[in-house]
């Protein structure tokens, strides 16, 4: 995890809300390095995390996860995660037997249905085990990303059930969190995108827009990050709901600092 | 304006967006209404109850119904605990009631119902229920209907948003700068004029409303008409007048590009 974006967020792992959903989204930059933050974050905070990862390749974020400090295969094998590889049982939903519903369904079916198997998939993964002590603090769901969903032929209302009922689930019955990154294609003519993001943003507590910089690519200054706090549960008068910050990747952290304000300019 | 919006009736669209949320309004909208003794429905479909309930107090909570269609809208659970006939099934029950008194019904949210449900459909129920009070050959007396609609801007086209808004008799669009909040109200009341009015408020963390003065005075499109008009060529260290030597001249003068027989 990044320790300068848990200032940015005023929080860690051991005090982290619960019961919030976070939404990240990228627009012309690759905003994935948010993605391995909460990954990493949340099982250092001991908790439960269900991976629902369409995107990349499981050995892809744990190369990422151990320059981060944490060992996703260790983590499979005792328990802590549960991690749907979608590139690879994307797959398996051909060679599976029918009687089972596999999370990924929906690709067998003419019609674009419902992601309900995926949705009892997740609740299954994040249920509390009746054992004697509580191994982990609290649940947590990761997916990236949501938009691969519409590209497999889900509809944007479909995917915001799922989201919906993810949050019934995990957000407001178990008490966890939520962090799904979802990309704003800045495309026009891409509806569904648009109400996805829309709608998902709406449903948020936290956004965390990474933006490529206007001015196009630079060596020193890969994008800047909007955060932007929504639905706090006592309204105030006045505050500072929304804050931009610009950054840089390196190879194990990634530096934040005020607008013009990089290292290398100054 | 934004603290009467309720005693017109009828359907009151709020219209939100991402960056400013509507269901701080919402709450204290109905809150208002619970502290004038009426009944408030809620039909919360985007938010826990309690979630919902949260900051207010027991007076105000138990004037609050609040029908769930959060935790599982669309019976994924296959129990027998879902309510029959769905939200707009609850909304008509809603209206058959027999208590004669005033009612308001807060749709959290109606952009919920406009993703999941016919647009027609959704609007013949709203404008069923919005205009119950004035239905010819009923015979007993029926209450004051408001319905609070939440609706979110940006998740659907022109065509849908339009349909609502024409329902609507009073529209509220969220906006505001610098960390202030502000509401467009307009307001169509029948055989009248639409009127339009910005308020500046906030919401205390009771769900009270307090307005306020806006920001910074902004500029006006057209020029007051108290102060007098400043006569520009006062004070000026050069001569705008010609005599009247200087003005034959000026007029007998032949401009280079005029064709004349002199040249």
């Amino acid at each position: 995890m990044f320790v300068e974006l848990n200032n940015l967020l005023n929080t860690t792992p051991d005090r982290a809300e619960q019961g919030k959903l976070t939404l990240l989204c990228d627009a012309k930059t690759d905003g994935s390095f948010l993605v391995h933050h909460f990954l990493s974050f949340y099982l250092k905070a001991n908790c439960k995390v269900c991976f629902v990862a369409l995107f990349q390749s499981f050995s892809h974020y744990n190369i990422v996860g151990q320059k981060l400090g944490v060992n996703l295969t260790v983590a499979r094998e005792r328990g802590q995660l549960v991690f749907l590889e979608g590139l690879k049982s994307a797959v398996d939903v051909f060679f599976q037997t029918q009687e089972e519903p596999h999370p990924l369904q929906f690709l067998r079916e003419a019609n674009a249905g419902n992601l309900k198997p995926l949705f009892e998939f997740v609740r299954e993964a994040l249920k509390p085990v009746d054992s004697g002590e509580a191994r982990w603090t609290y649940p947590v769901l990761l997916v990236d990303d949501l938009s691969v969903l519409l590209s497999l032929g889900m509809g944007a209302v479909a995917a915001l059930d799922f989201i919906h009922y993810c949050r019934a689930t995990v957000c407001w019955e178990l008490k966890g969190n939520m962090v799904i990154l979802v990309h704003d294609s800045g495309d026009v003519e891409d509806e569904e995108n648009d109400i996805l993001l829309n709608g998902v943003s709406h449903q948020s507590h936290l956004i965390l827009r990474a933006e490529g910089l206007a001015t196009g690519f630079c060596r020193d200054v890969h994008g800047q990050l909007r955060i932007l706090w929504r639905r706090p549960s006592q309204p105030t008068a006045q505050r500072d709901q929304s804050l931009t910050y610009q950054y840089k990747i390196q190879d194990r952290s990634v530096s934040f600092f005020a607008k013009g304000m990089s290292p290398a300019v100054l | 304006m934004l603290d009467s919006l309720l005693s017109l009736g009828g359907l009151v669209l709020l219209r939100d967006s991402v960056e400013w949320e509507g269901r701080s309004l919402l709450k204290a909208l109905v809150k208002k209404s619970a502290l004038c003794g009426e009944q408030v429905h809620i039909l919360g479909c985007e938010v826990s109850e309690e979630e919902f309930r949260e900051g207010f107090d027991s007076d105000i909570n138990n004037r609050l119904v609040y029908h769930d269609f959060f935790r599982d809208p669309l019976n994924w659970s296959k129990t027998e605990e879902a309510l029959p006939g769905g939200p707009l099934g609850a909304l008509r029950a809603i209206c058959k009631r027999t208590d004669p008194g005033p009612i308001t019904i807060a749709l959290d949210s109606l952009s919920w119902l406009l993703l999941h449900l016919p647009c027609t459909t959704l609007c013949q129920a709203l404008h069923a229920v919005s205009h119950q009070d004035s239905c010819p050959g009923d015979s007993s007396p029926v209450g004051k209907v408001s319905v609070l609609g939440l609706l979110h801007e940006e998740l659907h086209g022109p065509g849908p948003v339009g349909a609502l808004t024409s329902l609507a008799q009073t529209e509220v669009t969220l906006g505001g700068t610098k960390g202030q909040a502000s509401a467009h109200i307009l307001c169509r009341r029948p055989r009248q004029r639409p009127t339009d009015q910005t308020q500046w408020f906030s919401i205390l963390p009771d769900f009270s409303l307090d307005l306020q003065e806006g920001p910074s005075v902004e500029s006006q499109p057209y020029s007051n008409p108290h102060i007098p008009p400043v006569d520009p060529t006062t004070h000026l260290t050069f001569n705008l007048h010609l005599s009247k030597k200087e003005r034959e001249a000026k007029d007998s003068l032949i401009l280079p590009f005029q064709f004349s027989s002199e040249k």
